[in-house]
């Protein structure tokens, strides 16, 4: 039996790494890992509090609300963490939350 | 002074994935499916609610609240208020019977803190689910997770409470039951009631307008608290804060999120209020207390995470 495969993340802006299991969402992994790197709040996609922007990485996501990431944010590597199934090491910036410079529209 | 609105009717919750909220809403908080509509929504009622449904579910883009509704006691109550709604200069639609499942028409209108709010008075009656009103058995069988037992409030975050008092108090007839008082005199929390409840319907001071913080549902005991508790940690469901008591109608309570982000209360107990009671204030220096009376300060999630 394989061991279960785990990315490693880089919370560039708050200096601090956490590990995250290969299926698991990266906020709650986090949690878990009892690491304060990004704000929490409703951890369901809805509130926006743990918007991060994805410097370096693959990932997926489940849906999140339109009202926090746009069109143009997803594109641009904004994500809830509470919706982001990372794909492999991913390198990412914090406390994007009502961040208004990112929601104008290019 | 009473003007005819009754009680919370229902509200329309806009959520990301259906089926994850069916299951939320459903199997941990025990609420009931009644029904759906072409429109894809689904129509869930508290066991000890007579009215067909309290809570609509609608999958959308962005979570939150579309409305909140107040049953009024009859069709004539509802011609009166939007004529008084409409001379405060804002605008009243009336929206078709039919619009909702097995609902009579409605008048809907943004209140000055931003949020829709509608009226309406007739409603298909199925009756305490489970329970016949002839010689009825104290509960119902076959309920499950929390068995909520009715919807009982929402708290909304926005930016005009003044003139969401002169609405809610001096046209649609609620009583202000709490508030919360900054050192400069203004009120950053509204507590309102248009029955003996504590509040119906509440509002904090935020910058943004058209924010939802949460819908509430009520449990009979403490004891039923601790068991929801209890039913979140076992199915890994986002905990917000408790179980504890608020300072504010002293309601025994606590606060999780729903799949979607949506916050969620269920509470016990909590104050009530006659219209002779005087207005019961909190002041802001203490407003840790008022929201959490034994932590005594507030975590920094309840004032940012909303929808």
């Amino acid at each position: 039996m394989n061991a279960q495969r785990h990315f490693q993340i880089q919370v560039t802006n708050r200096q601090q790494a956490f590990s995250v299991p290969e299926g698991e969402l990266l906020l709650h992994a986090m949690e878990k890992a009892c690491q304060q790197a990004i704000q929490v709040g409703c951890r369901g996609g809805g509130c926006g509090l743990c918007k991060i922007k994805v410097l370096e990485g693959a990932f997926h996501t489940k849906r999140m609300s339109k009202a926090h990431i746009k069109e143009h944010e997803a594109e641009a590597g904004f994500a809830l963490a509470c919706r982001v199934f990372p794909e492999s090491d991913l390198v990412i910036e914090s406390d994007h939350f009502n961040d208004l410079s990112t929601q104008q529209t290019a | 002074m009473k003007k005819g609105v009754m009680r919370p009717g229902h509200v329309q919750i806009r959520v990301l994935d259906l089926e994850e909220a069916r299951k939320h809403y459903v199997d941990l908080l025990g609420l009931i499916e009644m029904d759906s509509d072409d429109q894809g929504r689904v129509y869930l009622k508290a066991w000890t609610e007579v009215d067909k449904y309290s809570v609509i579910l609608k999958e959308a883009d962005e979570p939150g609240m579309d409305f909140m509704a107040f049953k009024c006691l009859n069709e004539a109550v509802l011609d009166s208020l939007a004529e008084e709604i409409r001379a405060l200069g804002m605008t009243v639609t009336e929206l078709p019977a039919g619009d909702l499942k097995d609902c009579g028409r409605r008048m809907q209108f943004v209140v000055p803190t931003g949020h829709t709010f509608e009226l309406f008075a007739t409603k298909e009656q199925t009756g305490k689910w489970g329970i016949n009103n002839v010689n009825p058995e104290a509960w119902p069988r076959g309920l499950k997770g929390m068995q909520a037992t009715r919807f009982d409030h929402c708290l909304m975050y926005g930016d005009d409470l003044e003139g969401n008092l002169t609405l809610f108090r001096d046209v649609l007839g609620f009583d202000l039951s709490e508030q919360v008082i900054d050192p400069e005199g203004n009120r950053i929390a509204l507590f309102l009631t248009a029955s003996m409840k504590a509040h119906d319907v509440a509002f904090i001071k935020h910058p943004e307008k058209n924010k939802f913080h949460h819908a509430s549902f009520y449990l009979d005991t403490w004891q039923d608290v601790l068991k929801a508790a209890d039913l979140i940690s076992m199915t890994d469901t986002s905990i917000d804060i408790g179980p504890t008591r608020h300072g504010l109608t002293h309601g025994q309570t606590i606060y999780f999120f729903d799949p979607s982000g949506n916050r969620n209360e269920v509470f016990a107990g909590g104050d009530y209020h006659y219209p002779d009671h005087e207005t019961v204030t909190w002041k802001a220096e203490q407003l840790g207390k008022a929201i959490f009376y034994h932590d005594r300060q507030l975590n920094e999630r309840f004032l940012t995470a909303l929808t």
